[in-house]
């Protein structure tokens, strides 16, 4: 395989100028390690080393295994979120209910379990339920042709509504025991949700680099005009990724019933900011049409990373919103200067 | 009487195309003067040099007969050149009022937003212009020829010297464009030079003073607009005789007809029928807006049709949406390439497999590579498509590669009807010799072919029949050899009678 992205290759080559030289070489190994030290992912993967030293240095106790086992368990859920919300962001488009979606999934399958339903069909209604919450945005967005933006913000708020309906706020909290090896288990001392963020982010990028779906999520974003003149089904292709979007974060609703061993009612609540950010630093454009699975999963850990120092180094709550915040902006003011 | 504005011995040279050779062109205070040509012809380049958009390669520009030197938008401005577009610029979401003064607002003392000032200066205005608009109605909700009033306006409102219209009343109805004619002659007796662009010669002959015809980036005409005739300005506006160009056609199409289209509404398009045969190039001419790549759009289905019939090979089809078309083996290359034809930030595999992800995926939807570097290859070799790898960025490309992959594109579904839309446009000279030649070889081939193009030239090198267009409506359909250059612009500008 050619690597994953030669821009840097085709950077260099500016205007093509007519000669076909050697036309159509194969890339050698040269090129292909400058053009992986040019990729974005190389060099947010290089401030994500630079993060970990310094936050290292300054509270010890971060290089212990017991916190990097709790870390990566932590950063596997915002990054199954975020690789949902990121096949949206492909296209164009956004999902800023998917922190409800959390919630709503968890929900729903704990109150099957509670009525005694067996767990694995538990948690599948549960998924269902994201799954087809996700497909309602996306029939809006496609299909009814509002934006986004709108469509979302009003679903974030009807699903959240829906979870104090359906609870009257009370966490669910008979959860069947079985399930709580999704997130408190582990094998060979790998956290399980690291294993099932792995799993997943190795069909998500299988999917987006070598199947049609995925050439075609890209297309979208790249040119919807275009690709929609080259006879693809445009608002088919973003029904399915908002429904991609709600599973996602139906996977991590019920992982964190499994972590908390009730569902609680403000589950998720806020997650879309992390996800969507995770996505950004991770080097998707919000044009669409840019970004990698690679990208995503550094994202998530820069932002995963952060937390946990601030945490240890025992800044206060209401200051770590703060600087979280400032470094999203941060992220993307680097970006913006980068490609002017 | 002095010359207002005087352009002396202008020439512009653009990457691959002469735009102007020595043209030279004067207006005076109060005279109305207009600009004639084909499209191409070079006016609106003339223009924007005039306007400070573009600088001239060589070529004086005197103002009152001083020296003028612009070297942006703004310094024409600055002396009262105004020029208003066939795209308005204006803020829909503004009142009439305040998109007059924009950028130029009325302050009261305090320097906040004065409504009195403005209101009074736009009534003044408008009164003078003796137009009735509401000065307090959102441009949005007035129509196009009322959103053009206030445009008229101001530049007036910016004490305009000399305004340019470029085909001011291609959108209009006739009693609006008496109207703008109204309006055009209270400017020029307030002293107001006007140069007019259109191709309407009715409207030219009636409110001009002068004519001024370019072609081929050349001076070729400068008359007394009343010692003009219509058949003067077409044969100077046409020129000189048909030249064929470096390829010809050999083939004869066969007799078979291949697409039958049938009563086409939809849009500005009214009841469009015509119909293909096997290995026939069809050519599309008219002028821009007249509807040529509207109703290409409606046949392929990427707009919606509101009555029509498609037949193909003597069975009805129903195209709903492009993917239908493609289904179908009707392929389209759109004529804005970077917005309509390409994904840009994608590679050059991946742009010319667009179209045929049916055909390259196997299990599970996985493309398989091997096919489609197969394709790629071919058509990187058969439309000898310059890249350094078919990895490569397809921006990184220039316009007649890149117009060469958007071919390939269409090509890779096998088409047998393939509509092609300015498939020239904005490509070198060499570049656009490749094409015609590949256009040929299809054609031989047995596939039909639609170009549509803008350059009557173009039109008369490829094609095997005629069909002219002028406001929707299909006005000509003439085989080659009855197809004169006249006869085809009378029919583009609707005065085939």
């Amino acid at each position: 395989m050619l690597p994953g992205n030669p821009e840097g290759l085709s950077m260099a080559i500016e205007t093509e100028v007519g000669v076909p030289i050697e036309k159509r070489r194969p890339l050698r190994v040269r090129e292909t390690l400058v053009g992986v030290l040019k990729m974005r992912e190389s060099a947010i993967f290089l401030a994500l080393l630079g993060i970990m030293i310094v936050i290292t240095i300054v509270a010890p106790n971060f290089a212990t295994s017991g916190n990097i086992y709790r870390v990566s368990r932590q950063i596997s859920f915002v990054a199954i979120a975020s690789l949902g919300v990121f096949t949206v962001i492909l296209t164009g488009g956004i999902d800023l209910s998917l922190g409800s979606i959390i919630g709503i999934s968890g929900v729903i399958s704990g109150l099957c379990m509670e009525a005694g339903v067996h767990y694995l069909l538990s948690i599948g209604i549960g998924l269902v339920t994201g799954c087809l919450v996700g497909a309602i945005n996306g029939l809006l967005v496609s299909y009814v042709g509002i934006t986004p933006f709108i469509v979302t913000l009003g679903m974030l708020s009807m699903a959240r509504g829906s979870i104090w309906i359906i609870t009257k706020g009370w966490p669910v909290e008979n959860i069947d025991e079985r399930i709580l090896v999704l997130s408190q288990g582990d094998i060979l001392g790998i956290p399980v949700p690291v294993i099932i963020m792995l799993f997943i982010s190795i069909i998500v990028h299988f999917v987006m680099r070598s199947t049609v779906f995925g050439r075609r999520v890209y297309a979208i974003g790249g040119n919807e005009e275009a690709t929609r003149l080259s006879g693809i089904d445009v608002k088919k292709i973003k029904c399915i990724v908002y429904a991609i979007s709600g599973l996602m974060a139906a996977i991590t609703g019920i992982m964190l019933v499994a972590r908390f061993n009730s569902a609680q009612t403000s589950s998720g609540d806020g997650w879309e900011l992390d996800a969507i950010a995770a996505a950004v630093i991770g080097g998707a454009s919000l044009q669409g049409g840019a970004g990698s699975v690679i990208g995503v999963l550094i994202g998530a850990a820069i932002m995963g990373v952060i937390r946990n120092g601030l945490v240890l180094m025992k800044i206060s709550a209401y200051w770590q919103t703060a600087i979280m915040g400032l470094i999203i902006v941060l992220a993307a003011v680097i970006d913006r200067i980068k490609n002017r | 009487m002095e010359y207002l504005v005087e352009m002396r011995q202008i020439s512009k040279q653009f990457p691959g195309v002469r735009a102007l050779r020595d043209v030279d062109f004067s207006i005076r205070e109060g005279e109305i003067v207009c600009l004639l040509g084909e499209n191409g012809a070079g006016k609106s380049t003339l223009m924007k040099i005039l306007t400070g958009v573009y600088k001239q390669d060589c070529g004086t520009i005197y103002y009152r007969g001083q020296e003028l030197v612009l070297n942006n938008p703004k310094d024409a401005y600055e002396r009262g050149i105004n020029i208003i577009f066939q795209e308005f610029n204006l803020c829909p979401n503004l009142s009439a009022m305040e998109n007059l003064f924009l950028g130029n607002e009325n302050r009261t003392k305090r320097g906040l937003f004065s409504y009195t000032k403005t209101r009074k200066r736009a009534q003044q205005l408008f009164e003078m212009l003796d137009i009735d608009i509401d000065c307090d109605a959102k441009v949005s909700q007035l129509n196009v020829a009322r959103q053009q009033m206030v445009e008229i306006a101001k530049a007036l409102a910016y004490d305009t010297k000399l305004l340019i219209m470029d085909e001011p009343t291609s959108a209009l109805t006739d009693k609006e464009i008496t109207t703008l004619l109204a309006i055009m002659r209270t400017l020029k007796r307030r002293g107001v030079a006007i140069i007019f662009i259109s191709h309407k010669l009715e409207e030219v002959l009636q409110i001009s003073d002068r004519i001024v015809v370019l072609r081929d980036g050349e001076n070729c005409g400068d008359v007394e607009t009343a010692q003009a005739t219509k058949n003067h300005l077409v044969s100077l506006m046409v020129g000189r005789a048909v030249t064929n160009g470096s390829a010809k056609r050999t083939t004869i199409p066969s007799q078979e007809t291949l697409l039958e289209a049938e009563g086409i509404c939809g849009g500005r398009i009214q009841d469009a029928s015509f119909s293909i045969k096997k290995g026939e190039i069809l050519g599309f001419a008219g002028l821009v807006g007249s509807g040529r790549s509207a109703l290409a759009r409606l046949i392929i289905g990427a707009e919606k049709r509101s009555a029509g019939t498609i037949t193909l090979n003597g069975s009805s089809v129903v195209i709903r949406h492009p993917k239908d078309s493609i289904a179908a083996g009707i392929a389209y290359l759109p004529d804005d390439r970077k917005n309509m034809g390409l994904v840009l930030p994608m590679t050059v595999r991946e742009n010319t497999t667009m179209c045929i992800h049916e055909k390259i995926r196997r299990l599970l939807g996985i493309i398989s590579s091997k096919e489609e570097h197969l394709v790629v290859n071919r058509y990187i070799d058969e439309l000898d498509i310059r890249v350094y790898s078919s990895e490569q960025k397809v921006s990184t490309l220039s316009g007649g590669n890149q117009q060469k992959i958007v071919i390939a594109k269409s090509l890779a579904v096998t088409p047998k009807l393939l509509i092609l839309c300015e498939p020239t446009r904005g490509i070198d000279v060499g570049a656009k010799a490749e094409v015609h030649n590949i256009i040929f070889q299809l054609a031989d081939q047995g596939i039909s072919i639609i170009v549509i193009s803008s350059e009557l030239q173009e039109i008369f090198n490829l094609s095997d029949r005629i069909i002219v267009m002028h406001e929707g409506v299909i006005t000509a359909n003439l085989p080659r050899h009855e197809a004169t250059q006249e006869v085809v612009m009378r029919a583009a500008i609707g005065t085939a009678s």
